[in-house]
């Protein structure tokens, strides 16, 4: 009987833990939804004839929020390709190859990923502001697109590739390159899923460094665009939440697309790690 | 055909350099040299990036005597003891819930607690703006239907609320992401440890001391250190939930906000410079503390 009355209570307090997690993405979701008259009458959702798609059709028309999401799909676009390319060949490098330079290298990436990144914004901005790349999507993309937790996430992955399997390929005639692309990238698909759902998420959301280098509207992306919203609508905020809904759901639509690379490849990166 | 096989081998000798070669230039020039530039300027008092003098240690020195500088630390520490003494505990205490034998639905209630993290930090400021709302917001309607308090609460206007309303939120944010990790770090805690010590007539609690805890411990530490460091960098939402201006009487200014509104709004990138560095070695002294008190370098690694 107390067995039964524990898991009753262990099960209560899941629900309500799982209750207050979702709540609030459930508001947001009904705010985005609710026709602006009715935004207080109801505390979430209001009768389906209530319903209206009112903030998505002002969201599109009074906003140019459908350059914003372009312009937050194409950065972030560029940037996860670039980190990607980038990181898996640099990472096959440091993982498979004995070279001079391997161990300084590796050193100043581990002291850099001790330092705050808030530390180089100064000199960054001026050296983005000498390049005349000030309010440019080059200005985001140039400096982003390189990424030292992708460098070791890649390195750590492909240390597991056996040696002989290179070997082979080798004599087989296969080029360096070669044996990247067509051994070491494919084998490493679970670690590719993952890095690309957390790079994704990094360059999506990114804030502090956009906010620093954009100022024409036009060239907005999703955070500063919100950003801008927050002031025009806290009041009535259903355009601020379709924006919301809007910005958030194709994190959540790749989160499950990938979900299984991504758990694969952290547990994989753990395990041996 | 020689001279194919040579430059065959010769690929090989070349091919890690070139491989390295586009991130390594990149990271030269983007990352290594504003890492060392921002040392040169944090030394300098610059007005836009036109015009500087050389003040050596002067702004350091200014730093420590400048009271909206000191307010930020203040903030951020607070909020950061906030996350180590009150979210990670949560975090723990829901992961220790999850890890029952036979429980069921883990991974749905898993995917439920994580999913808030999948909302970017910015997009969550946006939200719980609008939820601190007075009147309408979700959290005086809800406190007011339960508790009958005041509808009209100013979470985001009123002194003493601000760093509740940003640590509720941060709460919300990463209680459940944390949670991953101890529970990940509980799965790999050896099952006869506990039964060895159910032999021994241990008690929950002297189970949870001497086998869950020891078991944990270096993956505790990792999230200790990690969240400290991450809250010591609380940008976005006081920046959005405040506006630039850091909230009545600078109850929500952080360290960070600090930086961006010396460098990128008064234009004294020298000064913003400062405040990074001191930023820097204040997060890795503190974690080098917090290694030390937990005994992570015992462990050789």
């Amino acid at each position: 009987m107390g067995r039964t009355a524990l898991r009753i209570v262990l099960y209560l307090a899941l629900a309500g833990a799982a209750a207050v997690m979702l709540t609030p993405l459930v508001w947001l979701f009904a705010a985005a939804i609710k026709h602006p008259d009715v935004l207080f009458t109801y505390l979430f959702f209001p009768p389906p004839s209530k319903l209206s798609a009112e903030n998505f059709r002002e969201l599109f028309t009074t906003i140019p929020f459908l350059r914003f999401l372009m312009n937050s799909f194409f950065i972030t676009g560029v940037t996860v390709m670039v980190q990607l390319f980038f990181s898996s060949l640099g990472g096959f490098a440091l993982a498979k190859y004995e070279f001079r330079a391997k161990r300084p290298i590796m050193v100043l990436m581990l002291a850099t990923m001790m330092i705050p990144g808030q530390v180089m914004l100064a000199p960054l901005y001026e050296l983005i502001y000498k390049a005349g790349l000030m309010d440019s999507h080059l200005g985001l993309i140039v400096p982003g697109c390189v990424s030292v937790f992708g460098m070791f996430l890649f390195r750590q992955s492909m240390l597991q590739i056996p040696d002989d399997l290179l070997h082979a390929g080798r004599v087989d005639g296969c080029s360096e390159f070669g044996l990247y692309w067509h051994v070491a990238l494919p084998v490493s698909r679970p670690m590719v899923g993952a890095f690309c759902l957390i790079s994704f998420m990094g360059t999506w959301n990114s804030f502090l460094w956009p906010q620093i280098v954009l100022h024409t509207r036009e060239r907005f992306t999703l955070p500063i665009a919100l950003n801008q919203m927050v002031g025009l609508y806290s009041q009535q905020y259903g355009v601020l939440m379709a924006g919301t809904l809007l910005s958030i759901l194709p994190v959540v639509i790749l989160f499950f697309i990938l979900q299984k690379e991504f758990i694969s490849g952290l547990t994989a990166g753990a395990v041996k790690g | 055909m020689l001279g194919s096989r040579k430059l065959f081998r010769l690929q090989h000798k070349y091919a890690p350099y070139l491989f390295v070669a586009p991130f390594a230039v990149v990271f030269l020039v983007f990352g290594l040299y504003p890492l060392a530039k921002s040392l040169v300027l944090s030394f300098y008092t610059t007005s836009g990036p036109r015009s500087r003098v050389f003040v050596g240690l002067g702004n350091f020195a200014f730093l420590f005597s400048d009271p909206d500088f000191l307010k930020a630390v203040w903030n951020t520490t607070v909020f950061a003891l906030f996350s180590v003494f009150l979210q990670l505990p949560l975090s723990l205490g829901l992961a220790l819930l999850l890890n029952r034998r036979r429980l069921w639905g883990r991974n749905f209630f898993r995917l439920v607690f994580f999913s808030p993290r999948l909302v970017g930090m910015v997009f969550v400021a946006v939200l719980f703006v609008v939820i601190f709302q007075p009147q309408f917001g979700l959290l005086n309607r809800v406190l007011h239907a339960i508790a009958g308090l005041d509808l009209d609460t100013k979470w985001l206007g009123n002194r003493t609320l601000v760093m509740p309303a940003l640590v509720l939120t941060s709460l919300w944010m990463y209680v459940g992401f944390n949670m991953i990790y101890f529970l990940a770090a509980l799965q790999g805690v050896d099952k006869e440890l506990y039964d060895a010590a159910e032999v021994d007539g241990a008690n929950a609690f002297q189970k949870f001391r001497h086998v869950t805890l020891p078991g944990i411990k270096p993956v505790a530490v990792f999230v200790i250190v990690l969240s400290t460091i991450g809250s010591f960098q609380l940008f976005e939402l006081p920046f959005l939930m405040l506006g630039n201006s850091g909230g009545p009487e600078n109850a929500g200014l952080t360290i960070v906000m600090y930086l961006y509104q010396n460098g990128f709004e008064t234009g004294d990138l020298g000064y913003a410079s400062a405040i990074g560095w001191t930023l820097a070695l204040g997060v890795l002294v503190i974690s080098l503390i917090q290694m030390r008190i937990t005994g992570a370098w015992k462990r050789g690694d």
